[in-house]
């Protein structure tokens, strides 16, 4: 727990809090694109450039822009009228405590059982690229599919809507 | 005498940083290194600046500036001068906090790309495994900063120039990525030193840049087109035309920041072109073997501003694109083509060594070539024109 | 095939770029101020006066006959008439301008002025270069700047002065030869006079 993961830690937190908090839906939507990039920077601070850097490309790239383009284009810009805490906040609270709980009894868990003194495995983006094509090739095709699928889909739709307008 | 020129700035680095106690001299190595690119590179821009005004005027049968100093050198600085003195306005309804943060974004964001490029032999900032991720990235940060500029100037226009720079970064920042996975493919390794320590051999003379190649010919081409569109350059220039939207996405900026914004766009420029040096023409290596004794950092800089020319030449010639022709272009020819183009890769390198792999890669990707651009860039035939009359 | 008209286009743009270097007619700039390009013969800025002999006052052609004021569509032009008359070039005596303003920053450069001048007297400059800082009567030119001698008209616009100075020498030679005839009928009258008096008289 040294000193920078804890700035790391404090930027991704702000950059969250912050996406929840604030009132301009644009505004939140950046915060969140700080907090892809916090979470860019832990992954580079243990060494898994690859992962970073795909983190940055696709989360800060593409995603970020998604929901940008997703806020403009559906008049979500405006300011609420009725506020930004919604009237339930009180149980909207245990159920993120209850996964929040969930999820670190699991992380605690697994940490236990991990052996203490492995060194760092130095994961070269040719480790990866080998166990993508090797090991992992059944997931890897699938989520290609699955991406195909999506696109066409978009196009489908696309193309629905201006048959449609006509 | 040719290695201690070819290693002058190294040697450099080594003989300023030996003066510090130990524990400091690699954060002060890299420092000096950053510090160098951040005065370097600007003042590339600066002549890049000149060299564009002077070079579109020649070839619009004009001179260029030339009366600030010696054939207009200083009109730079004259400009400088102009941008940092000039009233900083900001709009009332402007978002002023993200109004502030954009062109500061884009600065950065250009700036980081720098930090991968082998501008010499040893001569790399950070020599990452993932450099070649890591510059696309960077490329990427961009994108957000744009939209950012565009959105928080509460503008209709300034938006609307924003989105359409957005949507055009995005499309072509997907060819570049499939073009350079080409280079990965056939180099083995994402980091730049290493392909550009690839192509450092000669055959007969001639160097074994991945441009030569039929692929790479083809694979230069659709990453010189997509490297024009993400740095929003003409003939892709709609989201910044003046006569358009005034100037798009940067329309409210005034003064330095919006001096920031065109040193960005410049910077983009120089490490995309770069980055294309690097994996397609051979980074720092000479074109001829015999030429070897001029030190590795001319070269990778003679190329780059080669290839600025190219960039200067081609807005003096172009019309500027239309969005929605931008786009088609980019999705119904370049990214066919882009993929057809890996796997001619692939079959390149699995064809082995030989003259049949050169016949036949040529082959496939002249013929598509052809028949893609007659069948996808075909032009709509009108009909006479009916007109209807109000009754 | 795709990209041969961009390859042309750069061809061509390429030989603008090395030409320019080499030739006149691939860099058609003139670096003005050091360098100017001859005005054409029909050029025109903005009217002056014509004067006749070497004194401006006295060989003015203007008789404040107040046609071109009238005529002026922005009405630019501000004339006073002279109360006394003073001989003119012919030896006529006309009237003169006291005073003849022309604000030339209203002034069209419609040439109607000159069009409608019976005397010759104004027609138009080609001289542009009249910015001033004085932004109250700077741009108010009087009778003294817009006077300019016959000679100058002949520099500016020669087969027009040409043409202009036939027509007056013609109309002299006219006037001329009608006084002469009225001077030749006068005297023949006088003599005739004369010659019937003594007749009378030795009665």
């Amino acid at each position: 727990m040294t000193v920078v993961f804890y700035l790391i830690a404090t930027l991704t937190l702000a950059g969250g809090l912050a996406a929840v908090l604030l009132k301009h839906l644009v505004h939140c939507a950046l915060a969140v694109t700080v907090a892809f990039g916090g979470l860019a920077l832990l992954f580079l601070s243990l060494d898994a450039q690859f992962a970073g850097f795909a983190q940055i490309l696709v989360y800060i790239g593409a995603v970020a822009i998604l929901i940008v383009f997703a806020i403009l284009l559906t008049r979500g810009s405006e300011l609420p009228k009725d506020g930004v805490f919604s009237r339930t906040w009180l149980v909207g609270l245990a159920i993120a405590a209850g996964v929040f709980s969930v999820l670190g009894w699991a992380v605690l868990e697994s940490a236990q059982s991990l052996p203490q003194q492995s060194a760092v495995p130095a994961v070269t983006v040719h480790d990866i690229g080998n166990a993508l094509v090797g090991r992992y090739v059944l997931p890897l095709e699938i989520v290609a599919l699955l991406l195909t699928a999506a696109t066409i889909g978009a196009v489908i739709v696309a193309l629905h809507e201006k048959d449609g307008a006509q | 005498m040719i290695t201690t020129m070819d290693q002058i700035f190294v040697l450099l680095q080594h003989w300023i940083v030996g003066f510090l106690p130990a524990f400091v001299q690699p954060f002060a190595a890299v420092l000096l290194s950053v510090v160098v690119i951040i005065c370097l590179f600007p003042a590339l821009f600066a002549l890049a600046v000149w060299m564009e005004r002077k070079g579109l005027g020649r070839m619009q049968n004009r001179l260029g500036p030339n009366r600030v100093g010696p054939f207009g050198l200083l009109q730079p600085i004259a400009d400088g001068i102009k941008s940092l003195t000039k009233e900083d306005i900001v709009p009332l309804s402007a978002d002023t906090p993200v109004h502030f943060l954009a062109p500061l974004l884009l600065v950065v964001a250009a700036f980081m790309g720098f930090a991968v490029l082998p501008m010499g032999r040893n001569m790399v900032l950070v020599d990452m495994d993932a450099g070649l991720l890591f510059f696309f990235a960077m490329g990427a940060s961009t994108e957000v900063s744009v939209f950012m500029a565009g959105w928080s100037s509460r503008n209709k226009y300034s938006l609307l120039g924003a989105m359409r720079a957005v949507a055009q970064m995005i499309s072509y920042e997907v060819v570049l990525l499939l073009s350079s996975v080409a280079v990965v493919m056939i180099s083995g390794s994402m980091s730049l030193t290493k392909i550009v320590e690839a192509q450092n051999h000669y055959t007969w003379g001639m160097p074994h840049w991945y441009i030569f190649t039929p692929w790479g010919l083809a694979g230069f081409v659709m990453y010189a087109i997509a490297a024009t569109a993400e740095t929003n350059r003409s003939p892709f220039d709609l989201p910044e035309g003046e006569s358009e939207l005034v100037a798009g996405y940067h329309t409210e900026y005034s003064g330095f920041k919006f001096a920031l914004f065109f040193l960005g766009e410049y910077l983009a420029m120089f490490s995309i072109s770069g980055l294309g040096t690097t994996l397609f023409l051979g980074g720092w290596s000479a074109p001829f073997a015999f030429l070897e004794w001029v030190p590795s950092w001319i070269w990778f800089f003679s190329k780059l501003m080669m290839s600025i020319f190219v960039f200067i030449w081609m807005r003096g010639t172009l019309p500027r694109l239309r969005q929605d022709q931008l786009m088609n272009f980019a999705w119904k020819f370049v990214l066919p083509f882009t993929l057809l183009n890996l796997m001619v890769t692939a079959l390149w390198r699995f064809m082995g060594e030989g003259w049949e792999r050169w016949v036949v890669c040529s082959a496939i990707l002249a013929v598509v070539w052809v028949v893609m651009g007659r069948v996808e860039m075909r032009s709509e035939h009108f009909g006479p024109r009916s007109y209807r009359y109000a009754e | 095939m795709l990209g041969e008209g961009i390859l042309k286009g750069m061809a061509e743009t390429a030989r603008n770029f090395v030409g320019s270097f080499v030739s006149k007619e691939r860099l058609t700039t003139v670096e003005y101020p050091e360098e100017r390009i001859a005005a054409i013969e029909n050029a025109r800025v903005f009217p002056f006066l014509v004067y006749d002999t070497a004194d401006w006052e006295a060989g003015l052609r203007c008789v404040a006959c107040q046609i071109c004021e009238k005529e002026c569509p922005p009405k630019c032009i501000f004339i006073d008439k002279s109360k006394d008359k003073k001989p003119d070039a012919i030896g006529k005596q006309q009237f003169y301008p006291t005073r003849f303003d022309i604000d030339i920053s209203v002034c069209m450069s419609c040439q109607i002025c000159v069009e409608v001048c019976p005397f010759e007297a104004i027609k138009m400059d080609n001289e542009f270069e009249l910015a001033t800082d004085d932004r109250f009567g700077g741009l108010l030119l009087d009778r003294k700047q817009l006077a300019k001698p016959n000679e100058y008209y002949h520099q500016i616009h020669p087969t027009e002065a040409a043409a202009v100075d036939a027509r007056l020498a013609e109309e002299k030679a006219k006037a001329d030869a009608k006084a002469k005839g009225a001077a030749d009928a006068a005297a023949a009258k006088a003599a005739a006079v004369l010659a019937a008096k003594p007749e009378g008289a030795g009665d």
